[in-house]
């Protein structure tokens, strides 16, 4: 009895242990030089699992290009009005089947009048019509030929099924105690690991740096902190969640930031970063205003795109189905972008401005130049300080605008001890107003102003 | 006939309480002096529960240790909304983190880093108070410091991890946070922010004593129970007198590997693997950041990393391909 009882207790202990693995036997894919552990593993039942998800739907039979063009048969078509009307009713039809199965045309049309940009769906879909010619005619480094449909997000849902929106902030109470610093919270952002939970914050929607190790053996003024690290880490654990791959489907095992030998799979990668990141803060953040309250997230913001809303667990989106070909009109098309010059630097001996993209904290190769006159002018005068102060433009939300000028002047804070500049002597001011502009999308509010003291 | 030994002690001596040597003047009485006798410690050690030695450091280093205990604890159940549900299933994700890099060496606010530096250096405090107290209760025995001196090691690897490093970087947020995942992923983290650790060779000196010290101790622990129905485990005894358990033990090692350490040897191994483990790592750990930014790209420059032939096409950085593209 005593026996059968601590056996119980060991077989259970034993259980409750290896609740959290996969169970065995897993596949193993050598792809690199024998010896150096350059493998994928991949579980087969997982696999199978995910099979169906990827699937792609049945396509519909080729529809004639002749016929009167659909602008002069519709009104109010801005995308698709070059398509023949045959080819544009076999669009609509496709994206009901993928979109909005249930709900049907009416889910984004106004039955009475089938033009009117009656509801917010409609325009949300105009966009997305326009972000997906885009992503096809733009960013063949990512998608290749391959492209991408509605339906490589969508798959029959109105809303993609793996889409991020920004945290709710932690309630501090008093700030008195308990700060957990974003992270240590088993999230499935990041793999249920301890590692920061917002991981598309900083490099999907704002530009932080990803790369965080050194260039040198020796130390040449590289600065990446292990908070800096561990967030390119979650960002890391995502893509291998979403993409279901190792580190090794992209990394070398010796040296996740070296180039050599690593496979083709991560320059794609890397483009696909940017594609990201481009297509939040080009398509969606500026979408925002259309959505309803119930359509956004915790703090107001608009779902947004990651590697898993096209991936969703397969190493290419419906395992590198070619969907897009069976529409070759919509291939042809290129979306619009919004054009992001920024005004030149202004560089004196005793003051700096420098001038950032929209919702981007990295300072610009160019813009850095901006700091050359007063770094020299800094090494003349020994017990010279600088200020720095981050400003941002009017549009967005205050408080996460307000997190973006600090963001910005950190960032030229790091510029500046980059180049050799004593961490002593780079203080960070808070501007009185960090709000620069009173409306809208000013080029010139989206700054950081570098004075000497 | 063959016969099943586990863990546990199968025969226990059981006796009057041994309340041992008499303390030199100056020094504080010891606490109890009616020693229970338990069983189950018997099964693992000595039955006999006490007498301690706390005296002022011992005392001193118990309030420094539950403060930095209490410290880390309760920053953990405020994260969680003081819900102890909460607290113990996340408990092992949950953390003290360091402040973060802006404050470099300055004082953070509290909860910003400021309990972290605080938990810190109660710890800090705990923990050398406690060395100094090793050292002089085996002053205080007439024994040698090589108790203190051991523990001192693995000292000097907290200390390099804490705060000597982050000193010598200029940052607190350099330094380990308290919480059972967060420790490791911040691990895993510094390997990956310096270029793989695995280039490291005082890394690698390190885990070479650590699995040295596990295979020393297997061999040792196994030869002395091998010997024990010849009162082998009697190892002061045998070192002065050289007996019959001693000579086949050491036969047995000649016999098998055509060497064998000494009763006395085999200890002064033991030692300094178990020492020369936290010492190296904590050299290593020091390097890390300091001297060495890229420990790779350090290994590939003095030979230590081998060139491999290329298997895929050659790619490219596209960030250096592509101007004003930021990586």
């Amino acid at each position: 009895m005593k026996r059968s009882l601590s056996a119980l207790i060991a077989l259970l202990t034993a259980a409750t242990l290896l609740a959290g693995c996969e169970r065995p036997p897993v596949d193993t894919v050598q792809r690199g030089y024998r010896g150096t552990g350059m493998e994928l593993v991949y579980n087969p039942r997982t696999m199978a699992e995910l099979a169906p998800l990827n699937a792609v739907p049945p396509l519909p039979e080729p529809a004639s290009p002749d016929g009167p063009k659909a602008k002069q048969v519709f009104k109010n078509v801005q995308v698709l009005g070059d398509l023949s009307i045959g080819e544009f009713t076999r669009y609509m039809t496709a994206i009901t089947a993928w979109v909005s199965p249930v709900e049907g045309c009416n889910y984004c049309h106004d039955p009475e009048n089938l033009g009117e940009d009656k509801k917010y769906t409609k325009v949300v879909a105009r966009r997305m019509m326009q972000m997906t010619n885009h992503i096809n005619a733009d960013w063949k480094s990512h998608v290749a030929e391959t492209g991408v449909t509605c339906f490589t997000c969508h798959r029959g849902g109105a809303i993609p099924r793996q889409v991020w929106f920004k945290p709710q902030p932690q309630d501090l109470r008093a700030n008195f105690i308990g700060d957990r610093d974003g992270q240590n919270q088993a999230s499935k952002t990041v793999g249920l690991t301890s590692l920061p939970y917002d991981p598309f914050t900083p490099y999907l929607l704002k530009a932080q740096t990803i790369g965080v190790g050194a260039n040198t053996a020796l130390p040449t003024g590289h600065v990446a902190s292990i908070v800096h690290t561990e967030q390119t880490y979650g960002l890391m654990v995502h893509m291998s969640e979403g993409l279901g791959v190792n580190c090794t489907y992209c990394h070398n095992t010796r040296n996740f930031k070296s180039w050599d030998g690593v496979p083709p799979q991560r320059a794609t990668a890397w483009h696909g970063i940017r594609m990201a990141r481009e297509l939040n803060n080009d398509y969606l953040v500026p979408l925002t205003p259309a959505f309803p309250p119930n359509r956004l997230g915790p703090t107001g913001d608009v779902a947004k795109v990651n590697c898993a809303t096209c991936h969703q667990g397969a190493y290419k989106p419906l395992n590198g189905a070619q969907m897009a070909k069976a529409f070759p009109e919509l291939l042809a098309l290129g979306g619009a972008r919004p054009a992001d010059g920024l005004p030149a630097p202004q560089a004196y001996a005793t003051r700096a401005v420098l001038f950032f993209a929209t919702g981007s904290a990295a300072l610009d190769a160019e813009q850095a130049k901006g700091l050359m006159v007063l770094v020299s002018a800094l090494s003349a005068q020994p017990r010279a300080t600088v200020a720095v102060s981050g400003y941002h433009s009017a549009s967005g939300d205050l408080a996460s605008n307000e997190a973006l000028a600090k963001q910005r002047a950190s960032s030229v804070r790091d510029s500046l001890l980059a180049a050799g500049v004593a961490p002593a002597r780079v203080l960070l001011e808070k501007p009185v107003q960090a709000e620069a502009n009173l409306a809208g999308e000013d080029p010139a509010a989206r700054r950081v102003e570098v004075t000497l003291k | 006939m063959a016969q099943y030994q586990n863990l546990f002690t199968q025969v226990q001596a059981v006796g009057p309480a041994n309340l041992g040597v008499p303390l030199p003047p100056g020094h504080s009485p010891r606490t109890g002096t009616d020693l229970p006798q338990v069983h189950l410690f018997g099964r693992i050690g000595m039955p006999q529960v006490g007498p301690i030695y706390l005296g002022p450091l011992g005392i001193a280093s118990i309030i420094f240790g539950v403060a930095a205990f209490n410290i880390i604890g309760f920053n953990m159940l405020a994260q969680v909304n003081w819900d102890i549900v909460q607290f113990v299933r996340q408990l092992f994700w949950l953390s003290l983190e360091p402040p973060g890099p802006q404050y470099g060496l300055s004082l953070p606010p509290l909860n910003q880093g400021g309990w972290w530096l605080m938990a810190g250096g109660f710890l800090t405090v705990s923990i050398l108070l406690w060395w100094t107290r090793m050292y002089t209760r085996a002053r205080a025995l007439g024994l040698g410091t090589h108790v203190a001196w051991a523990f001192a090691a693995a000292i000097w690897l907290f200390l390099v991890l804490g705060f000597i490093r982050p000193v010598l970087m200029g940052s607190w947020s350099e330094a380990v946070p308290f919480g059972i995942f967060p420790h490791l992923d911040w691990t895993a983290a510094f390997s990956i922010r310096y270029g793989n650790l695995f280039y490291n060779p005082f890394h690698a000196l390190s885990i070479a004593f650590l699995y040295g010290a596990t295979l020393l101790f297997a061999m040792h622990g196994a030869t002395i129970l091998a010997v024990s129905r010849f009162g082998g485990e009697r190892e002061l005894e045998q070192i002065a007198d050289r007996g019959t358990a001693s000579e086949r033990a050491a036969l047995f090692w000649r016999w098998t590997m055509g060497f064998n350490a000494t009763t006395e040897s085999i200890h002064r191994w033991a030692w300094w693997f178990a020492v020369l483990c936290p010492l190296a790592g904590g050299i290593g750990i020091l390097l890390t950041g300091t001297v060495v930014d890229n420990w790779y790209l350090w290994a590939v420059k003095h030979g230590v990393a081998p060139p491999y032939p290329q298997v895929f096409p050659v790619v490219v950085d596209p960030s250096t391909l592509l101007q004003g593209v930021k990586p």
